[in-house]
């Protein structure tokens, strides 16, 4: 120990080099640099509110893109098929989640007579539109009629019933071989309408007994009803299923026409005909509008093109704002009075007064979208524009922009290398946060009738919206759908904005934490 | 300052001209509908298309326009809508319903939007702020004819408070009249709040950090009275123009609301002009929303330099 103690005079040999051979480097940076991008990507995903504005956005985006994907038997798809006309104002249901109500059906008071005909589908089909009843044959005090009533549960895709249908000789055929085939019965028996005595219950095609002069059952003295099938005529040879009953006598349709081109008029059951035409039991998870056609697709639809016509007026702002402003901010002086007289010109000319006009006088030439996406573009780059000539202001009197235009630089390499890139950040934050106006001013448009896109296969938000607004008190989920996917679009991409916007704001870094 | 406004009012009018300038060529190249389907009225639709110079020029037609028109107050008559009758005096008589409809929702949502933007500035961090800032948030995205929907289908459908429809009719100041326009007030009140809210709780908690805040604590100021006699005033000074900007625009009214309630305004005027081709309607309903548009962008910048006299408008 007393060696080890002796400092100063220790031996030459005992020292050595700590590293003879190489040479000692700076020590690498353990650590990547973190650039501009990342460093407000960083910032981005600590904001927990534009985190989840971001999966719940991605998850519009999603639905918007696969759905009409995925439900490609959109039986509206079709242009000269009308069959959909019959499956009108059908509710919402999801056999997923059937059990929280989502079943199409709805509750609802019905006197004895239209209880009654409810009861005789059941009968025929052997498929009850009375899914349940809450109180049976009560008597309404507050009524003067001396009618019962019934609280009920119906299931609206089986309450439609029977429809009466004119088939030519093939499709009557084809009918019977697909009823042969899979053993559900489609096609019911004709019915001999002679004892009714209006014509409206003559067409009625869910009148299969014998009624009062009113339409209300007459039912026998067990209480059930009296068939009046027809058991007389042609009937072009049924030869498939028949219905319970049935002793062979029935007939199943009214032949019509000559003999060379004869047409069957057949009473059809709604809801198994859906299954024979398009192979899937009606289920429509949005529900049906007003003609029948299916809200979920038609919805995915319209996003779709909300979020395109957006994404491409963002775009088309973004590019010509940003050359505008950066011509306007660049040169100053008098090109920047001009320019800017030009702008402040523009920006005073109402919006809703520029669609109109360009709806008026493009819409017939170039199609009603591009005259939609013109009009948005006529006076939405200005924003764009105006904070690009801002962060122009702000950069192009620096020393680097100096020492760069010494070096022998060009304008345009001025511009757009050095300038430019500065206010990427802002303008990216504002592009995006013009889609949710754009979203918004469209399907306003669209709900005003200004601007019209629906056709039968496509459609948008706001005509949903204004279409749905008649059936508002009675068929409520016909706005309901478009109104939520609206709203949360609205609401994620605000948020995403803003989260974006306070990520790219360097002044705003180290406040949070 | 005088100066500052007379340039901004004189590049108003010039604005304004230029607009009717492209709107006048816009709407003259369109065409006009066959005078002879008019029937009885066929006669003095023709005179007056006479007087207006649609068989002349279009310059001439330009220099009438202006005289008749601009100048003169004579905006033609109405062919599709208001068969025969005059364009100004039809749009007059619909100005108050869109009046009343807006300057209620203003009274309704301005001390609302304030008092909860000053208390989520107050509580800022705290749990009523959170609350405060999603709602608005959620307010500011929502459109505003979704909350439409939603009112008159709980409000008016479901709980039956108020009728679906705005009551016809001109008596604007009864009872019945007034439960009628609720609904519609409520769906405008609702944007207008958050969207004051957002702005008066951000201006003022930027205040409210602020060193003459402490000074003013320091002196012996409690803290009420150093946020209501230094605070709110300061961070009103953004904040009031554009109550202001509002109640210019309020004459504009909002299109899709009215069109939703039945609101027999201007908003409803504009939009069946559009569909039914009534050009006369459509030149003076565009003149219209422009000028209060750009009235409104004046009211607020000049607001600027009354409100806080430190802010010297049009000064470099």
């Amino acid at each position: 120990m007393k060696n080890n103690m002796d400092f100063e005079n220790i031996p030459k040999e005992k020292f050595e080099f700590y590293n003879r051979d190489e040479i000692i480097h700076d020590k690498k940076l353990d650590t990547k640099p973190v650039g501009y991008f990342k460093d407000a990507m960083i910032r981005f995903c600590k904001n927990r509110s534009s985190v989840i504005a971001a999966a719940v956005l991605l998850f519009l985006v999603l639905f918007a893109i696969f759905i009409p994907i995925l439900c490609s038997n959109n039986y509206t798809k079709m242009p000269t098929d009308t069959t959909y006309l019959q499956y009108r104002k059908l509710l919402p249901k999801w056999s997923l989640f059937a059990w929280a109500g989502w079943d199409g059906c709805s509750n609802e008071t019905l006197n004895a007579a239209d209880y009654n005909a409810r009861r005789a589908i059941a009968e025929e089909t052997g498929m009850n539109p009375t899914v349940e009843v809450f109180r049976a044959d009560y008597e309404d005090p507050s009524s003067t009629t001396n009618t019962t009533y019934y609280d009920v549960r119906t299931d609206s895709y089986i309450k439609n019933g029977m429809i009466y249908l004119t088939l030519t000789g093939a499709e009557y055929q084809a009918i019977q071989d697909w009823q042969n085939e899979t053993g559900i019965q489609v096609i019911y028996p004709a019915v001999n309408t002679s004892s009714y005595k209006i014509e409206s219950m003559k067409n009625n095609a869910n009148l299969w007994y014998e009624c009062t002069p009113k339409g209300t059952p007459k039912l026998d003295k067990e209480g059930n009803f009296v068939p009046l099938y027809k058991t007389s005529g042609n009937d072009g040879d049924y030869d498939s299923l028949r219905i319970e009953g049935d002793d062979g006598s029935y007939r199943y349709a009214q032949v019509t026409g000559s003999s060379t081109a004869m047409s069957f008029k057949v009473r059809v059951f709604t809801y198994t005909y859906f299954q024979y035409r398009y192979g899937f039991e009606p289920s429509f998870i949005f529900g049906t509008n007003n003609f029948g056609q299916d809200i979920i697709t038609r919805l995915a639809g319209a996003a779709r093109f909300s979020l395109l016509l957006a994404l491409s007026v963002s775009v088309i702002n973004l590019v010509i704002g940003a050359i505008y402003g950066a011509i306007e901010g660049y040169y100053g002086g008098a090109v920047d009075i001009v320019m800017e007289r030009i702008s402040d010109i523009l920006s005073g000319v109402p919006f809703m007064v520029v669609t109109t006009l360009f709806q008026l006088h493009l819409a017939q030439k170039v199609g009603v979208v591009p005259a939609l996406l013109f009009a948005f573009v006529t006076t939405g780059w200005i924003g764009m524009a105006s904070s690009t000539r801002m962060q122009f202001y702000r950069y192009k009197n620096q020393e680097y922009i100096l020492a760069a235009r010494t070096l022998g630089a060009s304008d345009a390499r001025l511009m757009f290398k050095h300038i430019f890139p500065n206010a990427l950040g802002t303008l990216i934050t504002s592009a995006v946060l013009v889609i949710p106006g754009v979203i918004f001013s469209e399907s306003t448009l669209t709900y005003l009738g200004i601007v019209n896109l629906d056709s039968s296969t496509m459609s948008s938000i706001g005509s949903m919206l204004s279409s749905g607004q008649s059936s508002l008190t009675t068929y409520p989920h016909i706005i309901l759908f478009p109104a939520i996917y609206i709203s949360l679009l609205e609401i994620s991409f605000n948020l995403f904005g803003n989260g974006l916007r306070d990520a790219f704001n360097p002044s705003l870094r180290g406040t949070e934490d | 300052m005088f100066k500052y406004v007379l340039k901004r009012i004189a590049l108003m009018f010039f604005v304004l001209f230029v607009i009717l300038t492209m709107c006048f060529v816009l709407v003259k190249l369109l065409p006009v509908i066959d005078a002879n389907q008019f029937g009885k009225d066929m006669n003095l639709i023709k005179q007056r298309r006479e007087a207006l110079g649609y068989n002349k020029p279009i310059l001439v037609q330009y220099g009438i326009f202006l005289k008749r028109s601009l100048l003169g107050g004579d905006w033609g008559i109405s062919e599709a809508l208001y068969r025969g009758q005059d364009v100004w005096s039809v749009f007059v008589s619909k100005i108050p319903a869109t009046l009343m409809v807006n300057i209620y929702s203003m009274i309704f949502s301005v001390p609302l939007g304030l008092l909860l933007g000053i208390y989520a500035a107050l509580k800022k961090n705290k749990w009523q702020d959170y609350v405060i800032s999603t709602a608005i948030m959620v307010c500011i995205s929502v459109p505003s004819y979704v909350y439409a929907l939603l009112v008159q289908y709980f409000l008016c459908f479901k709980l039956k408070w108020f009728p679906l429809q705005m009551n016809s009719g001109t008596d604007w100041f009864t009872l019945p009249m007034f439960l009628s326009v609720v609904p519609a007030v409520l769906a405008l009140g609702f944007g207008s709040i958050s969207s004051l809210a957002r702005y008066t709780r951000a201006e003022l908690s930027e205040v409210l950090t602020s060193d003459f805040m402490l000074l003013a604590r320091t002196k012996g100021l409690t803290r009420a009275q150093a946020t209501v006699r230094h605070a709110l005033r300061n961070s009103m000074v953004p904040v009031f123009p554009i109550i202001l900007g509002e109640f210019v625009g309020i004459l504009s009214g909002s299109l899709i609301i009215e069109k939703i309630f039945g609101i027999p305004g201007v908003g409803q005027l504009y939009v069946n002009s559009i569909t039914a081709l009534d050009y006369n309607f459509f030149m003076l309903l565009s003149a219209f929303y422009t000028l209060i548009g750009l009235a409104a962008g004046i009211v607020v910048d000049i607001s600027y330099g009354f409100i806080d006299p430190r802010i010297r408008m049009g000064e470099r």
